[in-house]
């Protein structure tokens, strides 16, 4: 993939392989929630190509809600819809966009719920579920419509702290089993363990990027180094 | 005569009701008719029109938002008058019963609209977010996950809105409609007695004390529920 | 196209009317100068007595309150004008009006102000009391400020809704501006003067209708 856009995001140029775990880290406002938020357009870059498994997501042309299946995203909030179970937030789209048959759609739901290890939860609604598993939920309705690619946007940042280690865990079955993933968070050890590339942003561009540990351990600019030392104290 | 035999006479006679009950009773059934069809051609245009409205044509919005203002500021009264005496002028023949039903069809419709689009704009954003990110429409996103959501918040002052509009169906007996109230005060008229009027009263409040009891039970259950 | 502006749009008809059109305008303010404050402070006394806790005011507040939610106001309004005068309780227009708006008014106004008592918590009572007032002065000057600031854009709902309601007095020949041009109405046969009185009554609620959507447009989003 590769991007390049203006105002918010400056001269950015990314490639992220299959398989590839790429880590995004920066202060607020760096523009990472931006850069992945353009990834399945749900804002618009006023310039620049981004491309997603070979078809151009920018494109002026494109069915972006056919596209979008292929690209599952998680948001800091969960997002999941109040309203419905924790099956029915899955099955929605897989009913209403991809079209399958109901019983079709419960035994996919079922499928995803069970990866994220909540399948006896799958009558609840999201207000009878802790935030980490409202989040797994979120996780298994991206995950069920089989993306290409799976945006994680702070995952774990509204979660209370001893309920961020399951979505973690989830989220390493996720990589072992060869999902691609770019991940936006501030879980530097999850970073350390999980990441095959940390990006550093801020103020819109790339500072600097390399393998976690090399980046971790001696960073070349001294945004980064600032940025870090803030973070571990 | 003592007074309170006097007093039972001029108000509960039961002579005098035992002639006009079944009219009074033509009249529920005209009331009930009228609000029926008033509730059921209101909700449902005010609903097309705060749909239509989140799509955000600019030219439509501000034909609707001028359309919803225009008759929440105006007393259906004056309209229901308007109608009723000024459009048999130019050509058109408008039944009072057609007039009153138009009118608070079209009053209802504005109440709504305003209702349920504060309520599409009150669902977080984040929602609109989720689903159009695992591939859902604008459309299919409005109606499977942002009006459930908004209709829920709406429903209490929805009823209470409803209930208001559908009291107002005893402006029929302005323009002639045969509803309870017209029954009533044309059946106290023919037997200089007060007992129609009262008999119409207590249609009336035997009608919508339920109804507000539903109302009032809408409202805490929801109430409960969004806490 | 024509027929139809000389029927509703007659600018020289409607130039006719105004004297009494006017006049009726002034009345309808009138009406709502008093019906208006008269049926808040009725709310207010609904709303306050709705904190008592004893039954025997409790129940029959109730009553009280739903039944003048029940019944439609043009009701009540025919039934004090037309139907108290068989027990020789004779009121003119004005004064069966006042009667009329003030008990229905009470109950609605009582409502609203009652959830917004309801709105502040049980704490603000208990620190007033615990400095020493009693419970009508932690009501007037702990809770109700805050209470009424809670529903203040449902009350100003409700009082639009009153003004609009004041047109009913047309119907006991009060003359106010819908009664007036009606009156013109009848004397032209043209409705002109009623889409004057409907301008009218546009040109007064208008402003307040849209401040009150622009408010919850905010709260919500």
């Amino acid at each position: 993939m590769s991007y390049g856009m203006l105002e918010v995001l400056k001269g950015i140029d990314l490639s992220v392989a299959q398989r590839e775990l790429v880590f995004i880290i920066g202060p607020s406002g760096s523009g990472k929630s931006t850069l992945l938020r353009c990834c399945n357009r749900l804002e618009d870059p006023n310039a620049g190509t981004i491309i997603v498994d070979g078809d151009e997501v920018t494109a002026r042309r494109v069915d972006l809600n056919k596209l979008r299946q292929r690209i599952g995203m998680v948001f800091q909030q969960f997002n999941l819809y109040p309203h419905l179970t924790a099956r029915a937030n899955v099955t929605l789209a897989l009913r209403k966009v991809r079209g399958l048959s109901r019983r079709d759609a419960d035994e996919t739901a079922d499928a995803a719920l069970d990866r994220v290890g909540l399948i006896d939860k799958a009558q609840s609604y999201p207000a009878e579920l802790s935030g980490g598993q409202q989040q797994r939920v979120a996780i298994a309705r991206a995950l069920a419509l089989e993306p290409k690619i799976m945006l994680f946007d702070e995952p774990t940042s509204a979660l209370d702290p001893e309920l961020v280690g399951d979505v973690l865990t989830v989220m390493r079955e996720l990589k072992d089993a060869g999902m691609t993933m770019l991940v936006v968070s501030h879980e530097m050890r999850f970073a350390r363990s999980a990441a095959d590339r940390v990006i550093f942003m801020d103020k819109g561009v790339i500072v600097e990027e390399g393998p976690p540990t090399r980046l971790f351990k001696r960073p070349k600019q001294k945004r980064t180094r600032d940025f870090l030392r803030q973070v571990e104290h | 005569m003592t007074a309170f035999e006097r007093f039972t006479d001029a108000f509960f006679n039961t002579e005098v009701l035992a002639t006009y009950w079944p009219v009074i009773a033509k009249g529920v059934v005209v009331t009930c008719q009228l609000a029926a069809a008033v509730v059921v051609c209101g909700i449902a245009m005010g609903m097309a029109l705060a749909i239509v409205r989140s799509y955000r044509f600019k030219a439509i919005n501000f034909l609707i938002v001028c359309f919803a203002d225009i008759l929440r500021a105006l007393p259906p009264l004056v309209l229901i008058l308007l109608l009723y005496f000024g459009l048999p002028n130019v050509g058109f023949n408008l039944s009072g019963f057609l007039a009153v039903w138009l009118v608070l069809t079209l009053v209802l419709a504005a109440f709504t609209e305003e209702i349920v689009w504060a309520g599409i704009l009150s669902v977080n954003k984040g929602q609109w977010q989720a689903a159009r990110s695992t591939g859902l429409s604008f459309t299919q996103t409005l109606i499977y996950v942002i009006l459930p959501q908004a209709v829920r918040l709406t429903v209490p002052p929805l009823t209470n809105r409803t209930i208001a509009i559908t009291k107002n169906t005893a402006l029929g007996t302005v323009v002639g409609v045969g509803e309870i109230l017209n029954e009533a005060t044309t059946a106290q008229a023919f037997s200089g007695n007060a007992s129609p009027l009262m008999l119409g009263a207590i249609a009336y409040v035997m009608l919508f004390v339920p109804i507000v009891y539903f109302g009032r039970w809408i409202e805490n259950r929801f109430a409960w529920k969004r806490a | 196209m024509e027929q139809f502006l000389t029927q509703f749009f007659n600018v020289s008809l409607m130039l006719e009317a105004w004297p009494i059109v006017s006049r009726g305008l002034l009345m309808t303010l009138l009406l709502c100068v008093v019906v208006v404050p008269l049926g808040f402070a009725g709310g207010l006394m609904v709303a306050l007595l709705g904190t008592v806790e004893h039954r025997w005011v409790r129940w029959p507040l109730v009553v009280y309150v739903d039944f003048f939610r029940a019944i439609p106001p043009l009701v009540l309004l025919i039934v004090i004008h037309s139907g108290l005068p068989f027990a020789g309780i004779r009121f003119s227009p004005f004064a069966s009006v006042c009667l009329a708006f003030f008990l229905n008014n009470s109950a609605y106004y009582g409502e609203i102000l009652r959830a917004g008592i309801d709105s502040i918590g049980k704490g603000q009572v208990d620190a007033a009391r615990s400095t020493g007032l009693n419970a009508l002065q932690a009501q007037i000057y702990v809770v109700l400020p805050q209470a009424i600031r809670n529903v203040l854009p449902d009350l100003v709902s409700n009082t639009v809704e009153v003004v609009k309601l004041t047109s009913l007095a047309s119907v006991v020949a009060f003359h106010e501006l819908l009664y007036s041009a009606e009156m013109a109405r009848s004397i032209t046969y043209n409705a002109s003067p009623i889409v004057m009185a409907a301008g009218l009554y546009i040109l007064m609620l208008w402003p307040v209708v849209r401040m009150l959507s622009r408010f919850e447009h905010r709260i919500s989003s």
